[in-house]
């Protein structure tokens, strides 16, 4: 149950958001509130706008925001430039974690995690403490320590890409976490490992955007609220229940649905 | 020894060559001629006689060849009108002016450190030390080497390079003075690098210098060897170098070579291999300093199952020109080559990377790989870069590949996604891309000299500092 009380408080507010990629429009009004303590789930099919919310969530700019609004805690979020939002508690694990031969991942993090702490006016870490922290984070992930001394992303598999993913997020500590399709290419063993490490993270005053094609990782991520994005736009929102919907009878239904609803408008 | 017909002998062919010879009067090639001419004396003054049919013919060739323009293809890129037109005066041996204490920076080692020390191209003894070579390990400096004509010298002195492929390497021919002369007998194992260190000093007019580095690696031996160019001070200089590296079979061996010369100065050399059967040879060129920069590495992949690992650096910045030439020819069977060169390239800098892969008729499974990475950091940069194959054996596999961007605004986004401001991301991102051209430089010392010169050169050094 959702007290009032966070309701009142809302992490992240987007409103009538629109979204265009060189002149072509992606999303065409989203509305979309998310309050602490709970985990948001936007499912559609291929190309319907997932992965273009996660990025300008996260200040990816090469998407125009030619309509609307992104409110987080208060504060414009489309003033902000993507370090700042990370600063802020913004965070995307994303669905192609880019591979830098020449910087390794506990470097990497360490810079990440002081300039985070510079931002809020807390002391920077040194090696000692922060190799303390990322091997505790790594454990709950259950990621090999020896990754750390890797050069980020390079080289590694599929599975070990999202499970870095999931390690930052856990060292980094954000209030807002999208996870963009977090779940693709992993088996089931890695899902379940990705999905406990997410778990642990819930929290009362943390909240999660999971962007996800299959219904499967909500298995062990079980949301709040399941929202269906088809040809940018949120078309059906739901519980954990809408998911299993989409699971056993697919995604033409929804976008027959919505085609209908788009004619008896006009 | 007959020492006293050679000079003569000299002097009547070069004003043969003055009558006939030279027609362009655009450059300092007659100058060259004239110095030779007045320094026969001296050049021949303490040299075995074999030696000055060598430098004659040289000097025959360079005549007329004259400097290279950028009509000759393998210049295309490069003007040398600079070096062509500038009047140099043979550098002086006056080595003793410069300390311990100024050189201290570019030393690897303390007292266990094999290290050759040249100032303006001439051998500085009271800076160097050779006595920690293993036994049977020579290091001498060519000026005494021909003083007491080695034999090692006689054998093998311009006996890969050649003087009518390349006019530097003519003109090196024809006036070197002094260089390093490394001989490894087989079966013995070098453990500590032997570092040449080449110190180049300002002097009032610009010097040119022409060190000659001559290393033989006999069957089963193992060396490292270094060749590392500094300056002292800020000025217009022109060191004109060569270094002959034969190497025999069985062998395992590293040169590396690091230009730290004065933003002013003009480098131009050529490195020449041979390589015997199962014979690997790993290499790297740093090219950090110098206005005019242009190494020609030419690996000859003589016995079966021989290697070569070539690995390259340029960070250019000003307007600094860098020009990698490389040319490895695949002799015998079961031959293989991989060539790796980055460059970082900004200001109105130029960077030219020209990868020739010659695989001769019966080098079957030759494996050849080559690739040339560059990242433009400024919109004014401008590099050339291009392969070169032919190949005249049918059972082959080369490939080659080149890039040349902007940094990744991928991984820029990633980063800034962390947290990590825009400008430190891509910092960030130069140094680490730099550190990896680095991480094939094998002695760790040298390696963090480098990496400290190449974080001096961006922002935020502090910030990038332990990127490991």
């Amino acid at each position: 149950m959702i007290s009032a009380k966070q309701q009142e408080s809302p992490i992240l507010e987007v409103k009538d958001l629109h979204v265009a990629i060189e002149g072509h429009e992606i999303l065409k009004g989203i509305d979309l509130q998310v309050n602490a303590g709970e985990v948001h789930s936007i499912m559609g099919p291929n190309g319907s706008g997932k992965s273009t919310l996660a990025q300008v969530l996260a200040g990816r700019d090469v998407y125009e925001v030619t309509r609307g609004e992104i409110i987080y805690k208060g504060k414009n979020l489309l003033d902000m430039a993507p370090e700042e939002r990370a600063c802020e508690g913004v965070f995307l694990a994303f669905q192609y974690p880019v591979g830098i031969p020449g910087v390794s991942t506990s470097y990497f993090l360490k810079t990440a995690l002081n300039a985070m702490r510079k931002h809020r006016g807390e002391k920077e870490l040194d090696a000692v403490d922060f190799l303390k922290i990322a091997k505790e984070k790594a454990k709950l992930v259950k990621m090999d320590e020896r990754l750390l001394n890797r050069a980020i992303n390079d080289g590694f598999s599929g599975g070990e890409k999202k499970r870095n993913e999931v390690f930052q997020l856990a060292v980094l500590e954000p209030a807002l976490a999208i996870l963009d399709e977090t779940d693709s290419g992993l088996d089931i063993d890695a899902l379940k490992i990705a999905a406990s490490g997410v778990n642990c993270m819930r929290s009362s005053d943390r909240a999660f955007i999971v962007v996800t094609h299959y219904q499967r990782l909500l298995n062990y991520i079980v949301p709040d609220f399941v929202h269906v994005l088809v040809d940018g736009l949120i078309v059906k929102s739901g519980d954990k229940f809408l998911a299993l919907e989409l699971e056993e009878k697919g995604y033409s239904w929804i976008e027959q649905e919505a085609q209908r609803k788009q004619l008896a408008t006009c | 020894m007959d020492r006293a017909r050679g000079p003569k002998k000299a002097t009547r062919n070069l004003l043969a060559i003055g009558r006939y010879g030279m027609t362009t009067t655009t450059d300092t090639t007659d100058v060259y001629a004239e110095q030779f001419f007045k320094w026969a004396r001296i050049l021949g003054r303490d040299c075995p006689a074999w030696l000055h049919p060598v430098r004659q013919a040289a000097l025959a060739q360079f005549a007329e060849r004259g400097f290279p323009t950028m009509r000759d293809e393998d210049w295309r890129h490069t003007n040398v009108a600079p070096v062509a037109s500038t009047e140099f005066v043979p550098a002086q041996a006056h080595a003793a002016k410069v300390t311990p204490e100024q050189i201290q920076q570019f030393r690897l080692r303390g007292d266990d450190e094999a290290v050759m020390v040249f100032v303006n191209g001439y051998f500085a003894g009271h800076l160097s030390d050779v006595t920690t070579l293993p036994e049977g390990v020579r290091g001498m400096n060519l000026a005494e080497a021909l003083a007491v004509d080695l034999p090692v010298v006689k054998e093998h002195f311009a006996r890969l390079v050649k003087s009518q492929d390349n006019a530097f390497v003519a003109l090196n021919t024809a006036f070197a003075q002094d260089g390093a002369v490394i001989d490894i007998p087989p079966d013995v194992v070098v453990e500590t690098p032997i570092h040449l260190l080449f110190v180049a000093t300002a002097e009032e007019q610009p010097v040119v210098a022409h060190p000659r580095n001559l290393i033989v690696a006999g069957d089963n031996s193992s060396f490292r060897v270094i060749e590392h160019y500094v300056a002292l001070d800020q000025g217009v200089y022109f060191n004109n170098a060569v270094t002959e590296l034969f190497t025999g079979d069985n062998l395992a061996g590293d040169h590396c070579k690091v230009i730290r010369e004065s933003d002013q100065a003009y480098h131009i050399a050529t490195l020449q291999m041979r390589q015997g059967r199962s014979n690997r040879i790993t290499s790297q060129t740093i090219c950090l300093g110098g206005a005019l920069v242009r190494n020609d590495i030419n690996p000859v992949l003589d016995g079966e199952g021989a290697e070569s690992s070539l690995d390259g650096l340029y960070m250019l910045d000003g307007a600094q020109h860098t020009d990698n030439h490389l040319c490895v020819e695949h002799r015998s069977p079961h031959t293989s080559s991989r060539e790796c060169f980055r460059g970082i390239l900004d200001g109105k800098s130029r960077g030219v990377f020209c990868g020739r892969i010659i695989v001769r008729p019966g080098a079957q499974k030759t494996d050849a790989k080559q690739s040339n990475m560059n990242i433009l950091l400024s919109g004014q940069a401008q590099i050339d870069t291009k392969p070169q194959l032919e190949i005249l054996a049918d059972d082959v596999k080369c490939t080659h590949g080149a890039t040349i961007g902007q940094i990744d605004p991928d991984a820029i986004f990633y980063f800034r996604s962390r947290g990590i401001a825009e400008d430190a991301a891509r910092n960030l991102l130069v140094y680490a891309f730099a550190r990896e051209g680095l991480s094939s430089v094998q002695d760790e010392r040298l390696r963090a000299q480098l990496e400290e010169v190449v974080l001096s050169r961006l922002p935020d050094g502090e910030l990038l500092r332990g990127v490991v």
